[in-house]
């Protein structure tokens, strides 16, 4: 598959003050995005991945290094007008209503008046603010703003979406509503590339993911690969188990644990699994409850910041 | 159409931010002005009603152009409304262009509506309105398009206090460009000369929309001047809209 974004050696140096001292913010940033996946651009505050962002939409200039997105160079209109963009926190012209505003971007993109009308009201109904339509942004709330920012970001039905910290400052209920909608996006042939901080919805969301620090790529691959070196987990909860199967199952589990009538269980690994689950059945007792508890995608994150803290590894 | 959309926009954003508020300032002005300085001046009444409606007019509309103007592309940056205008498919000259002709756009309305009422004030006590009066309110505006261009330039690069320094430092220079080349060229000074010559065509020369005082009192103006001073106005707005534009079109907006 084509690759959407291509990034290679791109460097972001901030001046400032009197002695024009520079700021490294991305410091050789190398990367690559296919279509039609769902993309998590992750990393520690100060990681660069904002950076990133404004640079492949066309609001920073790169110091120096390539990147190509949908083919072209940056800044290309017909690039600008094949993509969308939901900066972080987003602010809007607070005393615009919703329907202003959106018919406002409509505009931007030359759509005529009658499509105008018909996409901003589909948009306001696809991501729920249709009662909102006559508020003006200053009354909206939080993830009211965060949904009207979305709606701005699909007005031109893009082909390549980007979302900075989409879920930034949102309840579960409105998290649980754009990853929804981030899904229906890919199921509908788009590619998301979005940064976060948050590990959890990033493993719920995401095809594949890089993680960034220091402004250079650290990783990069499918999240079952880079999850997959981790050893399984899992925890059991198991009843009815006579003392001598309790023996055998002390050797092939990580920790055990009597309670009452249950026997709590952390296994490692799936053979130690599989042999834990004979000595139940052969012993005639029972498994009351089973969940996995693998390395997450946050361990994973962590355990790679922390290298790359200390050797300082780039991919 | 998307120079009009960003245009119409900034008009909408600025009429809703109350800037028209100055509109009621205005209109208790021409209130008390008519009935107060009319018992003290008899028989100078017009002359006083007619005097201080231009000069509020100018006032009120440089007040517009210098705090809206010098927050214009600052305020977009700060409060990052910008970032989702300018990912779209849009020129950065578009959008400074846009914003230049919303305010200005802003600016037009409410010197027209104070310009109404100044109208009302004057017929309402029997004054005469004449052409060089329309003429006298049409060069302050085109005065205050040029002090917008300025207030927009200073507003790419520097705070809104800065700009709105910079740019009050430049009306008042532009008020004294004769001045200053005149003290040039009496001083024998030949390096003070040049740079007070220089000055003088760089700086605006803001005296050429200043026919107030003959409007007032019915001196005769050329219609040449009112020509020159239109073309001149404009080509200076060109100028700043330009430089504006290219300053900003290499602007990391972080």
């Amino acid at each position: 598959m084509t690759s959407v974004i291509e990034i290679e050696g791109l460097r972001k140096t901030y001046r400032s003050g009197i002695r024009r001292k520079g700021i490294d913010a991305l410091n050789g940033l190398d990367l690559s995005v296919a279509g039609n996946e769902i993309f998590g651009f992750l990393g520690p505050n100060g990681a660069g991945k904002t950076t990133t962002l404004k640079i492949l939409v066309g609001l920073l200039f790169p110091s120096s290094g390539n990147a190509r997105v949908l083919g072209k160079p940056l800044r290309d209109l017909s690039v600008l007008s094949r993509i969308g963009f939901l900066p972080e926190s987003p602010h809007f012209y607070e005393y615009l209503t919703c329907k202003e505003l959106l018919d406002f971007y409509c505009r931007l993109f030359r759509i005529q008046k009658a499509e105008r009308s018909k996409r901003v009201d589909a948009l306001l109904l696809d991501v729920g603010l249709e009662n909102a339509a006559d508020l003006q942004v200053r009354k909206l709330s939080q993830g009211m703003r965060q949904r009207l920012g979305i709606a701005q970001a699909l007005i031109n039905d893009p082909e390549l979406i980007f979302l900075d910290e989409p879920m930034s400052g949102l309840d579960p209920v409105g998290r649980r509503k754009i990853r929804d909608m981030i899904h229906g996006l890919k199921s509908r042939g788009k590619t998301v590339f979005f940064s976060s901080h948050i590990l959890q919805d990033a493993e719920l969301l995401c095809d594949q993911v890089a993680i960034i620090r220091k402004g250079r790529l650290v990783t990069q691959g499918k999240l079952q690969d880079i999850l997959a070196p981790k050893q399984a987990s899992y925890e059991a909860v198991l009843t009815d188990i006579p003392d001598a199967a309790i023996e055998s199952l002390s050797r092939v589990s990580e920790s055990l644990d009597k309670r009452d009538d249950r026997l709590h269980l952390v296994i490692s690994g799936r053979d130690n699994l599989l042999a834990a689950q004979r000595i139940v059945v052969d012993s005639n007792g029972a498994i009351d409850s089973l969940a996995k508890t693998r390395g997450s995608l946050e361990d994973t994150f962590i355990e790679f910041i922390e290298q790359g803290l200390e050797g300082g590894k780039a991919g | 159409m998307k120079i009009w959309a960003i245009c119409l926009n900034t008009f909408r954003e600025t009429v809703r931010d109350k800037v028209f508020i100055l509109l009621v300032v205005f209109a208790i002005i021409m209130i008390i002005a008519s009935r107060v300085f009319g018992f003290l001046s008899i028989g100078q009444e017009m002359k006083i009603v007619k005097d201080v409606g231009l000069g509020s007019i100018s006032i009120f509309s440089l007040l517009v152009a210098i705090f809206v103007g010098t927050t214009l592309v600052h305020k977009e940056i700060d409060k990052r409304t910008i970032y989702t205008i300018v990912s779209k498919p849009i020129r950065r000259y578009q959008f400074i262009v846009g914003k230049y002709a919303g305010l200005n756009l802003t600016i037009l309305v409410n010197v027209a509506m104070m310009s109404a009422f100044f109208y009302l004030s004057v017929k309402l006590m029997d004054g005469t309105w004449s052409f060089d009066l329309t003429m006298a309110i049409l060069l302050i505006y085109i005065e205050v398009m040029v002090v917008t261009g300025f207030a927009l330039l200073f507003s790419t690069f520097a705070s809104p206090t800065l700009s709105a320094v910079f740019t009050f430092l430049i009306y008042l220079a532009g008020h004294l460009a004769k001045d200053l080349r005149f003290f040039g060229e009496q001083s024998m000074n030949i390096y003070l000369n040049v740079l007070s010559t220089g000055l003088y065509y760089i700086l605006p020369n803001l005296t050429n929309f200043n026919t107030k005082n003959e409007a007032v009192h019915g001196f005769p103006i050329a219609s040449t001047f009112y020509a020159y001073s239109i073309f001149y106005g404009l080509f200076y707005c060109a100028i700043l809209v330009t430089v504006s534009s290219w300053i900003f079109k290499s602007k990391n907006l972080k």
